[in-house]
Parts: C-alpha cells; sequence; structure tokens
C-alpha cells in the first residue's frame, strides 16, 4: 500500500503494534510463570522453580472429573450445534424462504443477550418444568449459544461455492441425499471442521450459563472459579491452564496444517 | 435427519408411483414448495430456539409480574418488582453504572483496536494470518484465568506494585489499583480485545483501494482521505465491534465479582444475587427485563448516533 506512506511514518504504526501485542500478552504470560512458582501465593516474589503443581494437578480427581465433564459436553454440543447449523445454513442458502430475514435474526439472538439473563431464563423455564438440573441442561444452553455461531460459520461457507455443482449431481441422476454426501458434504468439510473446533471451545470456556446451570457437577470452568476462592488451589488451575494452552496450539496448528493440505489438494484436484 | 432427507428425496424422486391421493398431494406439495421445504430443514434448529430461547424470555417475562413469598410464587398479575425497582435507587444506579462501565470498555476496546487493525490491513502485505494468529492466541486461555491475570497485575503483591517498588518509586504497594471500577473497565478492554480487532479488520480489508488512491489524486491530503473514505466505509466493522464487546459485558458477572470489590458491583452481580443469596427471582426477573430494555435502547440510540455521523462526513 503506497498512499499511507506519506502520513505517519511507517514505524509509528509498528511501535503501536508491538505495544498492543505487549498489552493483550503480559497479563497472560504471569499465569504459566506462576504454575511453575515453588510458593501457593501467587505473589512476587518468585520463590524459585518447581513442577509440583503439575504433580498435584495429576493428582486431582475432582479437576480431572471436571475436566472431562467439560470435554463430555464440548463434543456434544460441537456436534449437536454443527448439525443444527448445517441444516439451517442449507436451509437459509438453498431455499428461497418467505420471512428468511426474521428468522435468521430469531436465530442470531443468543449472540446480542447478555449470557446472564440466557442464564436466569433457562432456569426459570427448567425450574418451573421441574426437570433437574444436570450437566444435560448445560449442555442444552450451550447449544443454544454455540448454534448461532455454527450457523454464521457455515453460510459463509455455503455461501461461497459453486451451487451449480450441486445441481450437475441431480441432473446426472443422483438423488439429495446422495448429492449431499458426495457433493456439498466435501465442499462444505472445512466450514464443519472449523464450526465444530469453534463450538467446542465455546462451550469448553463457558461460565455463567454452566455456574446457574448444573448442580454438583462442575465443568471446568466453574471448578476453576471455585478454586479461584482457595488460593492454595490456585496454582494447579495455572498449571492445567498452562497445559490446555500447549494442547490447543498444537490442536490448532494441526488443524491449520490440514487445512492447507486441503487447499492444496483442492489446487490440484482442479488441474 | 432421517425424515427430512426422506423427504427430500421424495421430492426429487419422480418415478415413485404415487400409493395413495393423500400421499400424492403431499409428494407435489414437497416438490412445488420450496418454502416447504426449507422450513422442513430449517424446523429441528427452529424448534429449538423456541424451547432454549423463546419460551425461557416469555417466562422469564411472566414472572416478572409475578411475587415471592418465601419459597414460592405469588402467580398474580402485580407490578410491585417494576415499582420496587423505580423507588429504590440503587437499581438504577447500579444499572446507570454498568452501562458507563461497558460504555468506557467499548470506547477503549474500539479505540486501541482500530490502529491494529488499520495496521495489519494496510501496513502488513505478506503474513497478515500470522498476524491475526498473534493477536488471538492469548484469548486461548481461559476467561477466568484472564481475568484473574488482572489480579496477579494490579494485587497487592502483583506484578505492578512489585515493579515500582523494586524500582524505588514506592514503598509501600499501592492498595488503589484493584477493586474498582476502573480495575473492571482495564480487565473488561484486555479481555473483549480480539472481538474489537477482528470486524474491524474484516471491514478495512474489503476496502477497494483504488478509492483510496482516487481521493489522493483529487487533491484530498492522507488526513483527509483518512476521514473521509476510510473511516466511512469501515463504520460497519466499527459499529459490529462496538455491539460485541458492550452488549455482552453490561451483563458480565465474573470481571466485577473477581476484581470489582464493592464499588465495582455490576447489574448482573444483582441479577445473580436475587437468584441466590436474595432468593428473589420475580424482582432479578425484573430487574433483567429492565437491563434488556435499557441495553436495546443504547443500542437503537448508538446505531442512530453512528448512522448520522456517517451521513455528516461522507
Amino acid at each position: 500500500m503506497k498512499t499511507g506512506r506519506t502520513w505517519w511514518r511507517p514505524d509509528g504504526f509498528l511501535v503501536y503494534a508491538v505495544a498492543y501485542l505487549v498489552f493483550i500478552y503480559l497479563p497472560v504470560l504471569f499465569l504459566p510463570l506462576f504454575s511453575f512458582n515453588n510458593s501457593k501465593y501467587i505473589a512476587f516474589p518468585l520463590k524459585g522453580f518447581t513442577l509440583k503443581w503439575y504433580q498435584q494437578m495429576l493428582n486431582s480427581p475432582s479437576m480431572l472429573e471436571a475436566l472431562m465433564n467439560s470435554i463430555k459436553v464440548g463434543l456434544i454440543v460441537a456436534l449437536l450445534s454443527t448439525i443444527l447449523g448445517l441444516m439451517a445454513a442449507k436451509a437459509v442458502t438453498r431455499y428461497r424462504l418467505p420471512g428468511r430475514g426474521p428468522v435468521i435474526s430469531f436465530i442470531m439472538v443468543p449472540l446480542v443477550i447478555p449470557e446472564i439473563i440466557l442464564a436466569i431464563s433457562l432456569l426459570i423455564l427448567i425450574s418451573q418444568a421441574d426437570i433437574p438440573l444436570s450437566l444435560w441442561t448445560v449442555g442444552f444452553s450451550h447449544l443454544l449459544l454455540c448454534t448461532p455461531f455454527a450457523m454464521l460459520v457455515l453460510v459463509s461457507r455455503m455461501e461461497g461455492f459453486d451451487r451449480s455443482l450441486e445441481e450437475a449431481a441431480l441432473d446426472l441422476g443422483e438423488n439429495s441425499w446422495m448429492t449431499f454426501w458426495r457433493v456439498t458434504f466435501p465442499i462444505v468439510l472445512p466450514g464443519i471442521v472449523a464450526s465444530m473446533l469453534l463450538t467446542f471451545t465455546i462451550s469448553f470456556d463457558e461460565f455463567v450459563l454452566a455456574f446457574f446451570l448444573t448442580s454438583t457437577d462442575a465443568t471446568l470452568p466453574i471448578y476453576i472459579w471455585s478454586s479461584l476462592r482457595f488460593p492454595t488451589k490456585i496454582p494447579a488451575v495455572l498449571a492445567l491452564g498452562a497445559s490446555i494452552f500447549v494442547i490447543s496450539f498444537f490442536v490448532v496448528s494441526f488443524a491449520e496444517w490440514l487445512r492447507r493440505r486441503g487447499v492444496k489438494m483442492e489446487a490440484t484436484s482442479r488441474i | 435427519m432421517d425424515q427430512l432427507t426422506r423427504s427430500d428425496m421424495n421430492s426429487t424422486d419422480r418415478t415413485a408411483a404415487p400409493s395413495t391421493n393423500v400421499g400424492f398431494a403431499l409428494r407435489r406439495l414437497f416438490r412445488t414448495s420450496e418454502a416447504l421445504r426449507g422450513y422442513i430443514l430449517l424446523s429441528p434448529t427452529l424448534l429449538t430456539m423456541i424451547i432454549g430461547l423463546a419460551m425461557p424470555l416469555l417466562v422469564l417475562f411472566t414472572l416478572s409480574f409475578w411475587i415471592q413469598e418465601y419459597l414460592d410464587f405469588i402467580r398474580t398479575f402485580s407490578l410491585k418488582n417494576y415499582f420496587d425497582f423505580f423507588h429504590k435507587p440503587i437499581y438504577g444506579k447500579i444499572l446507570f453504572k454498568s452501562i458507563r462501565i461497558s460504555g468506557l470498555v467499548t470506547l477503549a476496546t474500539v479505540l486501541l483496536a482500530y490502529p491494529m487493525a488499520y495496521f495489519i490491513a494496510f501496513r502488513i502485505q505478506r503474513n497478515k494470518l500470522v498476524w491475526l494468529i498473534l493477536i488471538t492466541v492469548p484469548f486461548w486461555t481461559s476467561y477466568l484465568l484472564r481475568v484473574f491475570a488482572w489480579k496477579i497485575m494490579l494485587g497487592y503483591n502483583g506484578v505492578i506494585n512489585s515493579g515500582l517498588k523494586s524500582l524505588g518509586f514506592i514503598t509501600e504497594p499501592l492498595a488503589f489499583l484493584l477493586y474498582n471500577p476502573t480495575a473492571v473497565v482495564i480487565t473488561l478492554a484486555h479481555a473483549w480485545a480480539a472481538f474489537a480487532i477482528l470486524p474491524i479488520y474484516v471491514s478495512l480489508e474489503k476496502i477497494d483501494r483504488s478509492l483510496l488512491e482516487a481521493a489522493r489524486d483529487l487533491g484530498e491530503n492522507a488526513f483527509m482521505s483518512f476521514v473521509r473514505v476510510t473511516l466511512p466505509l469501515s463504520m460497519p466493522g466499527v459499529i459490529a465491534a462496538s455491539l460485541l464487546v458492550f452488549i455482552p459485558t453490561v451483563g458480565d458477572y465474573v470481571t466485577p465479582s473477581l476484581v470489582g470489590g464493592p464499588s465495582g458491583i455490576m447489574i448482573g452481580n444483582i441479577i445473580q444475587s436475587m437468584f441466590g443469596k436474595a432468593l428473589n427471582w420475580p424482582l432479578g426477573a425484573a430487574i433483567s427485563v429492565m437491563s434488556m430494555l435499557t441495553v436495546t435502547a443504547m443500542i437503537c440510540l448508538f446505531l442512530w448516533g453512528t448512522h448520522s455521523f456517517r451521513r455528516r462526513i461522507a
């Protein structure tokens, strides 16, 4: 971009960008730092290196159970919200629907409503219907939160590809189910993967809905929340946080590697 | 799912002989009515949203007109909760404070994010994706821990106090850093940074670069072409970013609880206490309804404001 070069020296922006990165990274970097600190108090000065908090993390059954709960809820929510999002995305991109606008806005409402209000409304409904609170009620609330995100991701993917590919398959005698499996699905697959990753992440990290809608089974954020009140438990939580960060780094890198390979294969198969 | 696909198949399966007249009529309807097929495909999602969203909000609205009596509700229509809301100034005051805090957070987040988004969109030619990933990486940490990180930063024996002490600027730690509304604003502005950068970046990236060249060729200086071309064209991103930050932060419960202290309480804490310790669900419902109405009004005001601003500068 040549036009911008004359006003502001180019360095000004770079300095700002680096300062901004320091602002968003600095607080977060202290979390792993204290997970290696040989003291149960999260305070300076540091007391030397230790791995005992990682050991304590592995020996804490309640923490590992909360982790498993979050993974279970996250996987089910990711799968269901992506299915719901996919069906909705196909409906709004492939059919002429009367009232399309209002319907989409309605599905998107969970994005523009403070979570605490969604949480208490669901709590009221669930208690009035005499349904016991459990991980299922948490999962249902996460489904509501995640479906709009899944739909947004998938609509953009559905809009991005050439409809005539589907029409060709239909004209060549495939029925619509087989057309979906052999044409639509492979093309939309990157969108499905993106949607699953996104919805899993949202569910995995969601606190307020789970806080109101679970009884005794804790999800990981609930476990973290309750440990934040007991200073002695915090270092092990920080150790878990650091471990999850490293694992998600590898998962995302792997997904990105898959995506690039997919793009390459798409490019070569076109030639 | 199964039923849907079968209906889909019916619509294209033209060789299937009609078994009954009703079946035939239904099949013809499927084949001819695109809207019906679309809505059938949409129905599971729509049904989930009706059960999980429309019904709870309706129940919330109804409950706000009931009255709590010990552990039960008096189920006759009453405006008592709304009277309470307007007569006890604390609720209105805290709602107003929450909106002020979120407004400040939104302003800070968007103002800080804009130059960064501009930098990535216009100054970085290669590896834009690397920069975008660099920005999102800190947000893979749990939200709760990101908020907690500011306790480490601002706390009594935290980063800032220890740093100032070791540099010899202070002898005693500063106690006023944490547990106040400013700490809430800083923490939220940090926690929601990525939500502001991405929409602004997308709208800046979409701008046709030849428009900027045209503005320069027509004699606008760089600053004026930014004000009259780039800024108005990036407004959709700015608006999206503002809403994405403002709406969730108004009702935030975690941050004021962890770093807000007594003076940093927000409306989310009040609502939570009504459903917890204070045990007055109907009043909590009324406060929620009032919060939603106020937030909606603020959003309308904001959209109207940005609309007229855009018209004036464009």
